[in-house]
């Protein structure tokens, strides 16, 4: 029996590779909207079509369509600008956004918020022609964003896989012209032959997530991606790589079928193969993943489907590779080291916390000013990092000092921030994401204040604890590899889910379901009363709250999550 | 006779109406021109518009009207019925009907005549008053006539169209039997007398066909159907004022919806309501206290005693300050600076514009000051006219109006705001009442025939009557197409009923909508320029037929929009400017390019 396809497919196929009208649409004034099937193709460009729902309701009232605006998301594998490129990328928010922002992200790259569609192409063309970046394939459904541990200290080695990043990224950028001929009014290519080895005019079934870590720091958290290129050291070198397939966070309320899933280990490689394999597994993906339903096309539900064991044989077949027995190493750390630390070629790294990733001039803290100050004298790099901070990297002795100042100045260093809000993080959810169901990021400074708030009541005030709010079951905010999780159900509302670990190879289960803020606070001070007194030497919350029995672990996702 | 041989010295039509009349005829065979002989012989026999009819023998009185909002047609209309009623026989046509050659075969004229804001013709005069003025002007002696102008004397060009005519018809050697008068804003009160004088006049020197002092008199093309007008108002309630303009625009613009259910009244698309107002009563209370007056004394206005309050708050006019007024506290207080502001014209006609009665008084020296002698110094409220924003076949017993609220802060940093916008934005509760009227708007109508294409202009609160025209052109499913240009500040907080055109869009009744938001990039963009950039196209609808229409702001806006129409025409038709200007004058003459603007 053959099932219809989802929309989306024909959207695809119809799109002379990503067209469809969407010049039609930039020149149609009488809207800030695309017509419904380019707001789908928009994505492969980079966009995503929002509204301001807060003013979703008196719009109407006003006989004003929705106040549509975009999201655009920068490719940027391994999250590296210049500071000339930041100079840019700062200009361009002020001039052409609405938000005014410059918004880190945790795909570990950028993003502008409020685009009005009039100023879509002059976006694009600043970008490219001033600070030569783009915002190809960074949403859609092929492979977004490549990104890679943002170590600073062992800098050659971060060298070797943020170099790694860039190439899978560009292995995977599409050979239409598409981009170019839209946006940047590049010449139309009369190739009626154009075609895309890897894509082919489907693409792939859903999102696709490419990691590179470096232990021991899980920075890019491995189990929220596709596909993952885990670096074995030995001596010091990279010898090859584990590659971790069918990780996935999203899922849907009241759909059990769906569920955040850890990604399966098929084994090491060596690493002049990365390259084969990646696109094996991305071929593969593109062949057997579903193509019905959009929520179970992620490769996590290829491999329940058809087996871990069928996907990683197509795989091996495809690229012509045997896996070995997977490699040693250890993940650690999954946070960002905050503060200065000092790389092995003697250069000297500052790692800023940035709340929420959002990069703005706040009452008091003139984040966006100040890293203009900073990028102006900068003779270093910026890595922006998977945690939504930001790395001042590659700083000589001689100015580390000037950089300190500049930094205290507009409050990128604040001595007051603590361990809890450094461990705390969100998706943008509410107003503009369409997908969001409850806040997320507005929420966060409020909601990280009460827990600081409880640790200090339970003399456990230097202690902190992985808190992730996403607004939706997307799960973009990634609460599902946090020890406390919630999940946006609806305005005020949260799924609050427990258990999972400090390094993020464990899944959060569901202890609490459409709670609201107080009880979310209520609960979390109970529980965390009972953790001040009753843990062992140095556990952790999300341990202690299984070891408790106060939520069982999620060993197998598809097997416990709903268990 | 066959039509080419026609000209407009041997038919009745102008030179305009005759190339119409052979454009729309030429090709037609034998068959369809019998159809259509057939068809024009049965229009005949309905309703004439009686402007035509010219009295065949003797003399007879020709009141000619000038107007732009309504007033001159009113006042023309009493007129005329006064003149019916003294057996004086007359008609009365719109200069915009009149054929402008005919004035050398009148005997006698009374040009009733407004004024535009700064002392140009009303567009139904323009062809007229610039005739008179030229060359081919015919000498008019033995022409008796006389002049009453309109408009308000708070303008530079005071009744400047009025003195115009006087001025030019008098060159041309007609005698004027009965002294101008120059009406202001509060005509009512002076122009009875006026008739009386006028009519008398004419009497007395008319030469009457015969005994026939009875002959049957048109009255011209006005109907007046509705039983409430301006002296009597109908009692109407709010139902809706919303803002329509986004939370962060610079502008407040309210979607007003009135109830009009048990008056009967009715209106076509393109008429005007008239707005009976009150005025800001914490304004009110402001005025008494600087002035040191009892609120509550009793004033007696004709053959009302209201309360001062009350007499400030309904019957007078407040916001827009007359020049007199302030040379006349000035006197009354003794104030050495007001006086000296006074005797400089120009200096205190701006200071009047700028500032509100309650801005021009001062918080002292108001000793001599009662409220007798101050309410003298008053003009009388009169109602504001917008342009409906609904058509009556869609909205039934409602009105539906775009008001603009006027607000501003005065020197003090006080807010301030416009008299009968502020009153409908703000002051007026839903569920209120409301004292309206229409004024008929002849000179802003859709095209006869439903196939004609439109080109519509109306950038800001003018885009009110082309809303009423897409719902009548809806509900009639008229096939003409229709093209839009608006204008406003910006995109998203501007663009006024933005989903009712994007769905006239969809489903294909507007054609075609070009927008300019002034402030979405570093360049100012305005509807002209997008008329311009549109050169071709626009000059291919109006070779194809297209009426052309053009509302809201008249200073600049319709200035504007006619300038680049004429740069259109001359480039696209490859006219002279000259020819151009021609060109747009027969648009006129033939109802093809009309005009609401203010």
């Amino acid at each position: 029996m053959t099932q219809k396809l989802h929309d989306n497919e024909r959207i695809k196929i119809q799109s002379n590779f990503l067209r469809g009208n969407l010049v039609e649409g930039i020149n149609d004034t009488t809207t800030g909207s695309f017509h419904p099937d380019e707001v789908q193709l928009v994505k492969f460009h980079g966009l995503y079509q929002q509204d301001n729902r807060d003013r979703r309701a008196e719009r109407k009232q006003q006989k004003l369509e929705p106040l549509y605006s975009f999201l655009l998301r920068a490719r940027l594998p391994g999250g590296v600008v210049t500071p000339e490129q930041w100079l840019e990328i700062d200009r361009i928010a002020e001039e052409l956004t609405d938000a005014g922002s410059i918004r880190i992200t945790t795909r570990q790259t950028f993003q502008y918020h409020g685009i009005f569609k009039r100023n879509l192409k002059s976006v694009f063309q600043e970008l490219k022609f001033k600070a030569n970046i783009d915002s190809i394939f960074t949403a859609g459904d092929v492979n977004r964003n490549t990104i890679c541990t943002s170590n600073p200290e062992q800098s050659e080695l971060h060298t070797e896989v943020y170099e790694l990043s860039k190439k899978l990224s560009e292995h995977f950028l599409p050979k239409s012209n598409a981009y170019a001929e839209i946006w940047l009014d590049g010449e139309k290519v009369l190739d009626t032959e154009e075609e895309e080895p890897i894509y082919h005019n489907v693409f792939l079934p859903r999102k696709f997530k490419i990691a590179v870590a470096l232990p021991p720091y899980n920075d890019v958290d491995i189990h929220g991606n596709d596909l993952n290129f885990i670096a074995i050291i030995e001596d010091n070198k990279i010898t090859g790589y584990n590659v971790v397939v069918g990780a996935g966070l999203g899922m849907t309320h009241g759909d059990k079928t769906t569920f955040p899933r850890l990604g399966d280990d098929f084994g090491f490689i060596p690493v002049d193969k990365v390259m084969e394999v990646a696109e094996a597994v991305v071929t593969t993906q593109r062949d057997l993943g579903g193509r019905v339903s959009r929520s179970h096309a992620r490769t996590k539900y290829t491999l329940e489907t058809h087996g871990i064991e069928t996907f990683k044989q197509e795989v091996e077949k495809r690229a012509g590779i045997t896996f070995a027995s997977p490699g040693a190493y250890e993940f650690t750390e999954r946070g960002d080291r905050i503060g200065w630390v000092k790389g092995i070629d003697n250069k000297w790294h500052l790692t800023v916390f940035i709340e929420n990733g959002r990069i703005l001039d706040f009452d008091g803290k003139p984040l966006k000013s100040g890293l203009v100050k900073i990028a102006k004298v900068h003779q270093g790099t910026f890595r922006m990092t998977a945690n939504q901070n930001l790395v001042i990297a590659s700083i000589p002795e001689s100015e580390k000092d000037n950089i300190e100042k500049l930094a205290r100045e507009c409050g990128l260093i604040d001595d007051g921030t603590s361990a809890q809000r450094l461990d705390s993080m969100a998706c943008v959810s509410l107003p503009t994401c369409p997908l969001a169901m409850a806040e997320a990021e507005r929420y966060l400074p409020g909601l990280t204040d009460d827990v600081e708030g409880l640790l200090a009541k339970h003399n456990i005030p230097k202690e902190h604890i992985i808190l992730r709010i996403t607004g939706c079951p997307n799960g973009c905010g990634r609460a599902m590899l946090a020890e406390i999780g919630l999940v946006g159900k609806a305005p005020g509302r949260y799924n609050l889910h427990l258990g999972g670990n400090r390094i993020g190879t464990r899944i959060p289960k569901m202890y609490a379901e459409n709670i609201d803020e107080e009880t979310i606070v209520n609960t979390l001070d109970e529980l965390i009363g009972r953790w001040a007194i009753e843990r062992n030497q140095d556990e952790d919350f999300g341990d202690f709250v299984i070891r408790a029995g106060i939520i069982s672990e999620v060993v197998v996702a598809a097997r416990d999550f709903y268990a | 006779m066959a039509l080419n041989n026609l000209s407009a010295l041997t038919s009745p039509l102008s030179e305009s109406q005759l190339a119409q009349l052979q454009q729309a005829t030429a090709g037609l065979d034998a068959v369809q021109t019998a159809w259509v002989s057939g068809y024009l012989a049965g229009v005949s026999q309905g309703p004439v518009t009686s402007a035509a009819l010219a009295q065949s023998a003797g003399q007879s009185l020709t009141i000619l009207i000038g107007s732009q909002t309504g007033n001159a047609k009113g006042v023309a209309q009493e007129l005329a019925e006064q003149a019916t009623a003294k057996g004086i026989p007359n008609k009365l046509v719109s200069m915009a009907d009149y054929k402008v050659k005919a004035i050398k075969d009148e005997s006698h004229v009374i040009v009733v005549a407004s004024t535009n804001g700064e002392g140009e013709a009303p567009d139904d005069a323009i062809d007229l008053h610039a005739f008179l003025a030229s060359k081919k002007a015919p000498k008019l002696e033995g022409l008796k006539f006389a002049v009453l102008g309109l408009g308000d004397s708070s303008y530079e060009f005071f009744c400047q169209t009025g003195k115009d005519f006087e001025q030019r018809l008098q060159a041309l050697g007609g005698e004027i039997i009965t002294e101008r008068l120059d009406a202001d804003v509060d005509y009512q009160e002076v122009t009875q007398a006026w008739f009386d004088k006028a009519l008398t006049a004419v009497e007395a020197t008319l030469e009457k066909a015969g005994t026939s002092t009875t002959a049957a008199v048109a009255t011209g093309t006005i109907v007046t159907e509705n039983k409430y007008n301006k002296q009597a108002p109908f009692s109407a309630s709010l139902l809706t004022s919303q803002k329509i303009t986004g939370t962060e625009s610079a502008k407040d613009v309210r979607h007003i919806e009135i109830d009009l259910a048990g008056s009967d009244l009715h209106y076509t698309a393109g008429d005007a309501l008239g707005v009976w107002f009150k005025n800001d009563q914490q304004m009110v209370d402001e005025l008494i206290n600087k002035l040191g007056l009892d609120a509550a004394k009793e004033v007696t206005l004709g053959d009302k005693t209201l309360s001062l309050k009350d007499a400030l708050i309904e019957e007078f006019e407040l916001t827009g300050t007359h020049p007199a007024f302030v040379e006349g506290y000035a006197t009354l207080t003794e104030n050495k600076q007001l006086l000296e502001l006074a005797e400089d014209k120009n200096a205190c006609r701006d200071f009047a514009n700028n500032n509100q009665i309650v801005d021009v008084v001062t918080a002292e020296g108001n000793e001599n000051v009662t409220a007798e002698n101050f309410i003298a110094l008053l003009r009388r409220s009169s109602p504001r006219l917008y342009s409906i924003a609904s058509s009556q076949t869609e909205v039934e017993d409602e009105v539906h109006l775009t008001v603009g609220a006027v607000v501003f802060e005065n020197e003090a940093g006080q807010q301030r705001g416009g008299s009968a916008s502020t009153f409908l934005s703000h002051r007026l509760q839903e569920g209120e009442e409301v004292k309206v009227f229409i004024e008929d708007n002849h000179n802003f109508r859709l095209p006869a025939d439903p196939a004609t294409p439109i080109i519509m202009v109306g950038p800001g609160t003018g885009i009110a009557p082309f809303r009423a025209f897409m719902q009548e052109r809806e509900a009639s499913d008229a096939s003409g197409k229709n093209w839009l240009l608006f204008g406003d500040q910006t995109f998203n907080e501007d663009f006024l009923y933005q989903v009712e055109w994007q769905s006239y869009l969809k489903s294909g009744l507007l054609t075609k909508l070009d927008l300019a938001f002034s402030r979405d990039q570093a360049q100012k963009i305005y509807v002209q320029d997008r008329l311009q950039e549109n050169a071709k196209e626009v000059f291919e609808w109006l070779q194809n037929g297209a009426h052309f229409y053009v509302c809201g702001d008249a200073n600049r806006m319709a200035k504007d929009v006619q300038s680049t129409l004429i740069d259109i025409i001359s480039k696209q038709g490859k006219l002279s400017l000259e020819d151009a200007e021609e060109y747009l004058t027969e648009l006129r003459q033939a109802k093809r390019y009309q005009r609401d603007v203010y």
